[in-house]
């Protein structure tokens, strides 16, 4: 356990354990889109920047993405200082201009008073914040079926030669996450489509409905020791089944104790 | 032959000296990158075929060594007849028969090829005499130039090793890294950090594994120091190689190559091979139970890849983006494990503080910026090449001494160092001793050691438009200061160089680099901004210019210049044969007229134009 003060109040944190965890736990409002507990750090949106400090820097400070820097005893993090403020307004202006029809980035701009870029608008501009998310969440399930391309002003996310991925197998986590809904797919009766690929979906045996891709069912049986009857039925149904089961279960305990 | 102690390489030594004294005259013929493009290949193959047909008493072709870069590139190919420093510039392959006839079998000089000094218009025989040479101090480039390129017996019989030897078998890790602290000795890849800290940090973390990486990337623009130096001396960063990892006790390093350099890899393989073979390198190095191998790893093309989180994880086969840093890279590097990454002068200058001790090292130079610094002296210089300089020499003495000042005598403007994202400095900061911190002061940097020098024909507005332009393109796109931010600012110097900006505009450009400074993740965009800050600094009348009276004082941006036509003209009519929109008519031996309406200020007219009778505003 170590202490630090954040905002004036000094709160409890695991040693080592991330800044912006403690922040979310605090409740303590830190903007962080390219941040997601199920991948490492990133560091590249920049908006949940904050200020530091040590009382032996003898009003030195400095700026970290909270994201990815380690707690440690007495440090002292002001989450809204004038330059962390500005910082964000920023970023968020740079986004404004280069994403100008992307109603996240809007919501988002307008809480911290930005409503009109400063800058000149991006001609061919889209709505990929470039987060990262998708390909590192992506790279993380093991597929790597999208990564980002090029560098600089002119970087993008894209399957490998910007062909339909062969690794893709329709799990759709890149685009659940994407925090602008960049990724698009379409969802038919027994088919989705995404990264212009068509993939079949299972139904649940019971009720009919589709669940998840038919490839994305055999890579988990396959790679996380699923057995494939699993998928037959939806979560929806299965869950009625143990609420079933778990009826009989105390029916038979009754019947046993008595 | 494996020399297996400290005792059988001196032998060695003494063997190749012996060798080399059986020779009464030596000529080096450069091959560094300036001279080879100028044509050196095909004058040291002349040399070799013409001596092998003269058979010269007292002279071998063995004593012919195409070596690295000499320097003072603006005057190759170059040629050096030793002893006595015999200097010839210029040198075509129709020359060479002369050279070995006058000044290899005889002692005489071909006089036309000797430099000649352009302020006294003297012929300066002895290389060491001529004002570029003179105002020098070499340690780091001391061999460079002066032995053949990747020979490692020559590299020996001028006292090679010799730092490793002693290194290995007088002295300890801790007394090595000790030495190098005492030297002052600070990285030279830009950032200035003590070298010494960095190894003792490094060796006093709890690992089972250390690495040592030679950071040979080298991406700005124009320089080539770094190159020079893996091309033409590579045993010198293997040697300072060997050491450090001696001193923190690694035994696996990587000297990781700009995709540019192919011969930079060749040499240093081959340099690689050599020191294996002789038991330098590898197992059980001069019998001491020391191991230590290198790798070579090929860079990925980009300039962000000499970041050290981006350089060391495209070593590990990744790509190439930095990461952010709260744990440094010395404590978790490469595989995570403490590493020591260093820069190619960084590791030339090490066999030399150990061969002749810190204290003679620490007394050159300035305070706390002890040593040399070599530089890539290029632009509107008249000698333009590689230099070294004592730490602490003015820019003055740099571009004016060594220099020989601004081509045509125009009056010199602004000077950049610290690569694409260093700073211009103006006229005012000419006495400005040339270290670490007086040039971070100044607004500029370091870098790694280009230094561009420009003329009134310059426009500021352009030049950070240029180099903002550059890191634009560089930048690896992960966060968005960097990605987002330079691009505004590149905008923005556009808008300016166009007449169209605002002086809000420049207030704009002030905040927005602050916020690219501390908001960006890793030194490229924290250093973004420095070329427009640097000329906004010292170049600001320049900006209003633009901005005010919509006019590029230097007659460079081209929305803001006309071109006209004086009464001088003659009627050549070569204007009108350049000009891709027919803008300009006229008749033979007539003065022509130019349509303003057609004009895209290409510039063709203007320097096709032998009379001066175009005339930009
Ligand atoms: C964008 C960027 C590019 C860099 N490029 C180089 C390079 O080409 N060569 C180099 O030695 N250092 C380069 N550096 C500096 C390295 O990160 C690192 O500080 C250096 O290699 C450490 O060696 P030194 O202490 O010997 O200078 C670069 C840094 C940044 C931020
Ligand atoms: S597509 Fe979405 S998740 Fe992927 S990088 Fe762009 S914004 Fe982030
Ligand atoms: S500062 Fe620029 S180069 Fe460095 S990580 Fe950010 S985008 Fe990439
Ligand atoms: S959430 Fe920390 S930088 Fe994006």
């Amino acid at each position: 356990m170590v202490s630090l003060t954040i905002n004036g109040r000094i709160v409890k944190a695991k040693d080592g354990e991330m800044l912006l965890a403690v922040l979310r736990r605090e409740k303590i409002d830190v903007p962080a889109m390219c941040h997601h507990a199920a991948v490492e750090p990133f560091g590249a949106c920049r908006l949940c920047v904050v200020e530091i400090t040590r009382a032996e820097w003898k009003g030195w400070c400095d700026y970290v993405t909270s994201c990815l820097y380690p707690v440690s005893p007495g440090l002292i993090v002001n989450t809204h200082s004038d330059k962390v403020n500005e910082l964000r307004r920023t970023i968020l202006d740079l986004f404004l201009a280069r994403h100008p029809d992307c109603p996240e980035i809007a919501e988002l701009a307008g809480e911290y008073g930005v409503f009109k870029t400063t800058y000149e608008t991006v001609v061919g501009g889209n709505n990929c914040i470039l987060c990262g998310l998708c390909t590192r969440i992506c790279d993380r399930m093991g597929f790597t079926a999208i990564s980002t391309v090029g560098r600089g002003h002119g970087k993008e996310v894209a399957p490998p030669l910007r062909q339909a991925p062969p690794d893709c197998v329709g799990c759709l986590a890149c685009a659940e996450n994407c925090p602008t809904k960049f990724i698009e797919y379409k969802l038919r009766k027994k088919r989705v489509t995404i990264w212009e690929r068509e993939f079949e979906l299972l139904t649940c045996t019971k009720c009919g409905k589709t669940t998840i891709t038919k490839d994305f069912a055999e890579y988990l049986s396959r790679h996380r020791a699923i057995d494939a009857g699993y998928f037959e039925i939806c979560d929806e149904c299965r869950r009625k089944n143990l609420a079933v089961s778990m009826g009989e279960i105390v029916n038979w305990e009754r019947e046993l104790l008595t | 032959m494996r020399l297996s102690s400290t005792g059988q390489l001196t032998q060695l030594r003494t063997k190749c000296q012996a060798a080399a004294k059986k020779h009464k005259k030596k000529v080096l013929v450069c091959c560094g990158p300036g001279c080879l493009a100028a044509g050196a290949q095909k004058i040291a193959d002349r040399f070799r075929t013409v001596l092998k047909q003269k058979r010269i008493a007292g002279f071998s072709v063995q004593a012919l060594k195409e070596t690295g870069c000499h320097g003072f590139c603006e005057q190759g190919p170059l040629v050096v007849i030793e002893p006595g420093g015999t200097f010839y510039t210029k040198v075509k392959t129709r020359d060479v028969e002369e050279i070995i006839d006058r000044s290899v079998r005889k002692d005489e000089v071909v006089q036309r090829l000797l430099y000649k000094d352009p302020r006294s218009g003297k012929s300066i025989r002895d290389w060491a005499k001529i004002d570029f040479y003179a105002h020098q101090n070499r340690i780091a480039l001391q061999k460079l130039g002066q032995i053949a390129q990747c020979d490692i017996e020559d590299y020996i019989a001028g006292g090679g090793y010799a730092a490793l030897a002693k290194a290995l078998t007088k002295m300890t890790g801790d007394r090595i890294i000790d030495e190098v602290t005492t030297s002052g000795l600070r990285g030279r890849g830009g950032a200035g950090f003590a070298a010494g800290r960095k190894w003792r940090t490094c060796k006093d973390v709890q690992s089972d594994t250390r690495y040592v990486i030679c950071n040979g990337d080298e991406g700005d623009p124009g320089a080539f120091m770094d190159r020079a130096i893996m091309e033409g001396d590579p045993h010198s960063v293997l040697e300072g190689m060997i050491i450090a990892a001696f001193a923190v006790g690694s035994s696996e390093g990587y000297i990781y190559v700009r995709e540019e350099y192919p011969l930079a890899v060749v040499n240093l393989q081959k340099a690689i091979e050599q020191a294996e073979a002789l038991g330098l390198l590898g197992n059980d190095i001069l019998g001491t139970g020391f191991s230590f191998s290198i790798k070579i790893s090929r860079g990925a093309g980009a300039f962000v890849c000499g970041e050290s989180s981006a350089l060391m994880k495209s070593v590990a086969g990744q790509v190439g983006e930095p990461r952010a840093k709260y744990i440094r890279s010395v404590i978790k590097g490469l595989h995570d494990r403490p590493t020591v990454l260093n820069n190619v002068e960084t590791f030339a200058n090490v066999p030399v503080i150990i061969d002749r001790g810190a204290d003679w090292f620490a007394k050159i130079g300035a305070k706390n910026n002890s040593g040399t610094k070599a530089f890539s002296l290029v632009g509107k210089v008249r000698n333009t090449g590689l230099i070294e300089v004592a730490m602490g020499t003015t820019l003055r003495k740099i571009i004016f001494d060594i220099g020989g000042g601004i081509i045509g005598d125009r009056p010199f403007k602004a000077v950049q160092t610290g690569g694409p994202s260093g700073g211009c400095l103006p006229q005012s900061q000419l006495d400005l001793p040339v270290d670490f911190d007086s040039l971070t002061k100044a607004g500029s940097m370091m870098g790694s050691g280009g230094m561009i020098v420009m003329d009134d024909k310059t426009c500021m507005v352009d030049v950070a438009k240029y180099f903002l332009g550059f890191l634009v393109e560089e930048s690896c796109g992960k966060c968005v200061p960097c990605r987002e931010g330079l691009y505004q600012l590149h905008r923005l110097t556009i808008k300016v160089s166009e007449g169209r900006a605002t002086e809000e505009d420049l207030s704009t450009i002030e905040k927005l680099s602050e916020m690219v400074i501390i908001g960006s993740l890793c030194g490229l965009g924290k250093s973004g901004p420095n070329p427009v800050l640097s000329t906004m600094k010292y170049f600001k009348d320049e900006y209003l210019a633009h901005i005010r009276d919509k006019r590029c004082p230097a007659g460079v941006c081209r929305e803001l210049i006309t071109y006209e036509i004086t009464p001088d003209c003659t009627g050549c009519m070569a204007c009108i044969a350049v000009c891709a929109t027919h803008a300009i008519t006229g008749k033979k031996g007539k003065v022509h007229t130019l349509d303003q309406a057609k004009c895209t200020k290409c510039g063709a007219c203007y320097a096709v134009c032998q009379h001066d009778a175009v005339l930009v505003s």
